[in-house]
Formats: structure tokens, sequence, C-alpha cells
């Protein structure tokens, strides 16, 4: 009978990648929360875990380096927050607060999907050492 | 992997923020440094941030914070009347700089917080990257 990690690691390897996705999208939001202009961003979790799932992607080939890459890459998943307070004077829509605690939330998302996966493989490595 | 540019996006906005830093520094430093004219008077400087947006890249997750530029700024030099002044001028006037202290200790507090958050920021994807290199040990 063979091993399908496929089926043993379930919905979990993929989660982590879009968890990791969402932490970049986030600690941008942190990064630019005085920059005059910047509109945060967010990732809409459904979506990008449907599409890391099915592994659908494409690109415009570039024939140029100069070129700008019109690629489906995540694009389709990031949305813009709302703002929870009108224009603060320079048209940023950051707010820390919200921001460090979405980055929290999903840090401790991704701690969870590590918990599973280890669980996983400590199955796994229990079958295989016949223990 | 992706974690690894949220360093480099922290990484980032802390060196942003300490131009910031540097500049609030250099303001409050010259706060008083009298002129004899206009044109030699030290005029307060600020930074200017912007998205690094401008990578031609596909993947536009992470998004950097870069300084665009230091601007000086075009608020009234303070002129005063003060002959007896060794600073002052032909008709006895001395330039103060456009320095507003105040201003400058409440950027000085906003810059230190933002870099203290973007440091937290990199300590958690570090945890977050030192789970992910363990996983299954």
């Amino acid at each position: 009978m063979a091993i399908s990690f496929e089926k043993a690691f379930g919905v979990h390897q993929y989660t982590l990648r879009v968890r990791e996705q969402r932490a970049e999208v986030l600690s941008s939001n942190i990064a630019n929360a005085d920059t005059p202009n910047y509109k945060a961003r967010d990732l809409d979790f459904a979506a990008a875990l449907e599409r890391a799932q099915s592994r659908q992607s494409f690109a415009m080939s570039r024939s140029h380096e100069q070129h700008i890459g019109a690629g489906s890459q995540f694009a389709a998943e990031l949305g813009y927050r709302i703002p929870n307070q009108p224009d603060t004077g320079d048209g940023n829509t950051v707010d820390v607060q919200t921001e460090r605690s979405k980055f929290l939330e999903n840090a401790l998302e991704h701690e969870a999907s590590m918990r599973f996966l280890n669980g996983k493989i400590k199955g796994l490595m229990a079958a295989v050492k016949g223990e | 992997m992706s974690l690894f540019k949220v360093l480099d996006v922290s990484a980032s906005a802390m060196s942003a923020q300490s131009v910031r830093l540097n500049t609030t520094a250099s303001n409050m430093a010259n706060a008083d440094s009298i002129s004899s004219s206009a044109d030699t008077t030290y005029r307060s400087r600020q930074p200017v941030f912007a998205a690094a947006l401008d990578r031609a890249q596909e993947d536009q997750n992470a998004v950097g914070v870069k300084v665009a530029g230091i601007v000086e700024s075009d608020k009234p030099l303070l002129r005063e009347y003060q002959p007896g002044h060794p600073m002052a001028d032909a008709d006895g006037y001395i330039y103060r700089p456009n320095v507003n202290v105040m201003e400058e200790m409440a950027n000085m507090i906003s810059a230190s917080r933002s870099y203290q958050t973007n440091v937290q920021v990199a300590e958690t994807a570090k945890s977050m990257l030192t789970k992910t290199l363990t996983l299954g040990q």
C-alpha cells in the first residue's frame, strides 16, 4: 500500500504557502505605515487557497527584461482594505494596530498549520518505522 | 521562500525610519543655528517616503519602502531684530531656522515607534521561518 503524501498532508501544505504570502502583504502594510498615498492591502484567503490548490497560474511571456510582467500570480486575490476612518491627510490607509493584530493572527495560524503538519509527519514516521 | 521577503521589507522600513530619525536629529541639533543671511540659514529637512514599486516584478506581494528624497521646508525663517548680536547683518537682523522643535519631537517618537514595530515584524517572521525549517524534526 503506497503512502500518499498528497492525502496525508491534506490542505495544510497549501495553507502554509498562502500564510507566508499573507505575511508578506501584511508586513508591506506595516512597513509603509508612513508612506504617503500607500493603500493597505490584504489577501483574499479563500480565493488564494483555492488557487494554490489548483495551481493555476499563467503569465505573459516577457521578451525584454524591462517589460512589466503581466502575470496572474496572486494579483486577483489581492484587495485593498476599506479604511475605518476618512482620509488622514496624506492618502495613506494603513491602520498599524489593525495590521499588527492581523500579522500576529496570521503568524498564529501559520503555527497551527505547522503543528498539524508536524503531527502528520510524526504519524507517517511511526508508520514507516513500525514502532 | 516568501518569508525571506518579509525580512527584506521590514529592513527597508527600518532603514527609512532611521533616515527619518537622522533628519530629526539634524533638525533639532540645528534648531538654534543662527545665521546672518536668509540664504545660509539652516532649513528644516524632511524625508519623503515612497512605496518601492518600481521593479517590474510579477509577484508584487512584498512592497518595501524607499526614501524618495529629502526636502527642505519652505516655511518662512524667523527674522529677528538684534543689533547687538555678533551675527547680525548690516540692518541689525539675525535669522533663525524654521525648525519646529515640538513637531520634531513628535516626529522622533513616531519614527522610533515605527522602527520598533518593524523589528517586531522581523522577529515574528524569523520565528515563523525557524519553525518551517524544523518541520518534521
